[in-house]
């Protein structure tokens, strides 16, 4: 309820100020989200899927993804401008996809630095040109290479970043949802901003590595957060439990790989057959479960 | 006015996508032309087939597979069979000779598709007719590109090879063979001003089986085929032998032109069959 107040709040003055500004509520004091909705990227919603926001330390504030459109960018630096004067002195990617990145330019100034995992640069550059071809068709949205802007400062292990009386904790993770997830962990509030390396509601999308994403979660699992917030679905209170639906899945889809590689079965009929039972507990399962096992079973197939 | 929108919406891409769908200008406009230029093609199944799916999951991982309609014989064989994805950077997946002793000109690969685009494959009998099938794939949109997931884990088991038999092998009979060979098969296509990394394609692009040191399989390919190439065909074990893949690898300057390239390295692993 108090969160549609403020959402409320954020759209009455929008409309008074005539600038569009991103709902955001706060979730913990000075971290702000905006939790979006599942759809598949398309030309209605442009894109802008994911959860986003920022962290306000006494000096200056960190962003965390910049959405998915240049236009959600815009608006997300609005809400910074709306609910603090403090500067934005850092803008995080959390890894390449788009609708965590296409917002960049907004906050492209002197003074804002970009941070990224150690190969977000890689993959924006081989993923770029493909992304950037596609943007304009299948999310009516106007790009260039100048919206994908590669980190200022790479994070190869570990980075502490000082917010002012306020330390944010980024950990560079090994292969897992993709090949360049970064985490932030925000100290005063014992928040773990894990982004896409967590799915709720919406289906586990694997784009880098099944067995790696499996390691990932077991050792995140073991941390007593009080708050984590997933790139895809509802904020997490009761860590690690809300995490289990996407353990099990991952699990269950990398066990029935193995058996039909074991027997001999190709990619294709595993495409058919795998993790079928599934379905029912995931949103958008249709448009992203037979490429998960795609990639999977290829990852899988050379295990041994 | 949210209505109003989608029905805006809809107009303009409506005629976009009904044009888009199946449609063969690229084939008409050049690759006929750069690849059979001036040879009778007909299009019918009655020689190979092609299996693709409609909507491919992962456009960097798009399993495509030919079947053909007759044996190998010495008399009548499939000599070649081309694979092309349309709408590709560079269209050319690979050039695949056949021979009386593959038993069975069937082959099944993984291949990048970059758009929505027909894919198309043309045989060569020893007659040397030209016969062409085709598939429309949609490659899907959101957070998949064409080309792999994870590079470096490639990188690390680069030329790692594997042979897989089919458990019901009988001597003299085709029998499928499926090589696995890992490679990160390189595109080549990034952006420029953020290229510190990778600039150049690099890709397997010869390869050679044989059973026994008798050709099998041929195969001149290029960055089309997904990282980690996988193929399924035909041989005959008509005694026991040894399997055998070459291939070599290549990096060229642009993704799209083959005029300034480098060979690479060269590979071979051998397996033996007991029928």
């Amino acid at each position: 309820m108090r969160g549609l107040m403020v959402l409320l709040g954020f759209w009455v003055s929008a409309a008074a100020w005539a600038l569009p500004v991103l709902p955001v509520v706060e979730v913990a004091p000075g971290l702000f989200v905006h939790v979006s909705e599942h759809h598949w990227p398309d030309r209605d919603n442009h894109g802008e899927i994911a959860n986003i926001g920022f962290i306000v330390g006494d000096k200056c504030v960190a962003v965390i993804d910049s959405g998915g459109s240049p236009q959600q960018g815009i608006e997300l630096r609005n809400a910074v401008k709306k609910i603090t004067s403090k500067p934005i002195c850092y803008v995080i990617n959390t890894h390449v996809h788009p609708d965590h990145i296409y917002g960049n330019s907004a906050f492209k100034e002197p003074g804002v630095k970009f941070i990224g995992h150690h190969k977000l640069a890689r993959a924006m550059a081989s993923r770029g040109p493909h992304y950037l071809s596609r943007a304009d068709e299948v999310l009516d949205i106007r790009v260039t290479p100048d919206n994908i802007i590669p980190p200022d400062l790479q994070v190869k292990d570990r980075m502490t970043l000082n917010l002012g009386n306020r330390e944010l904790v980024l950990t560079a993770h090994a292969t897992a949802h993709t090949d360049n997830d970064l985490t932030v962990y925000d100290k005063a509030t014992d928040t773990m901003w894990l982004a896409d390396l967590l799915f709720l509601e919406h289906i586990p999308v694997i784009d880098g590595s099944i067995k790696g994403w499996l390691k990932e979660l077991g050792q995140l699992e073991q941390q007593p957060y009080k708050l984590v917030i997933p790139g895809h679905g509802k904020l997490v209170k009761d860590w690690p439990a809300s995490m289990q639906p996407q353990k099990a899945y991952l699990l269950q889809m990398a066990s029935e790989i193995r058996t039909l590689i074991k027997q001999g079965k190709t990619l294709e009929y595993a495409v058919e057959h795998v993790g079928l039972t599934a379905q029912q507990n995931w949103q958008l399962f249709e448009q992203f479960h037979r490429k998960n096992i795609t990639i999977a079973f290829a990852e899988l197939e050379w295990e041994d | 006015m949210k209505t109003f929108a989608k029905l805006v919406c809809l107009c303009v891409f409506l005629p976009v996508l009904a044009f888009a769908e199946g449609d063969d200008l690229t084939w008409n406009s050049s690759l006929k032309n750069q690849f059979f230029a001036g040879k009778a093609i007909e299009e019918s199944d009655a020689v190979i087939e092609l299996e693709a799916p409609y909507r491919a999951e992962d456009p960097a991982i798009v399993p495509v597979k030919v079947t053909s309609k007759m044996p190998q014989t010495p008399g009548r064989f499939i000599k070649k069979i081309w694979v092309l994805v349309d709408k590709n950077p560079f269209p050319f997946v690979g050039e695949f000779e056949f021979f009386p002793e593959s038993g069975k000109a069937d082959l099944a690969m993984r291949v990048r598709v970059n758009t929505y685009s027909n894919i198309r494959a043309i045989a060569e009998t020893n007659d040397g007719k030209l016969t062409m099938t085709k598939k429309f794939v949609k490659a899907s949109g959101g957070c998949s590109a064409p080309i792999g997931a994870d590079l470096d884990e490639a990188m690390k088991r680069l030329g790692k090879v594997k042979f897989r038999l089919d458990d019901s092998m009988q001597t003299g009979q085709p029998t499928q063979a499926q090589l696995m060979i890992s490679h990160p098969n390189i595109t080549g296509m990034q952006m420029d001003q953020m290229t510190r990394f990778i600039r150049k394609s690099h890709f397997i692009d010869q390869l050679k089986v044989t059973f026994n040191d008798k050709p099998v399989l041929n195969a001149k390919i290029d960055i089309a085929i997904s990282a980690d190439p996988n193929f399924r065909f035909y041989f005959v074990p008509d005694k026991a032998g040894e399997l055998k893949a070459e291939f070599s690898d290549i990096s060229c300057e642009s993704p799209t032109s083959r005029s300034v390239c480098k060979k690479g390295e060269s590979y071979a692993q051998q397996y033996t069959v007991t029928p």
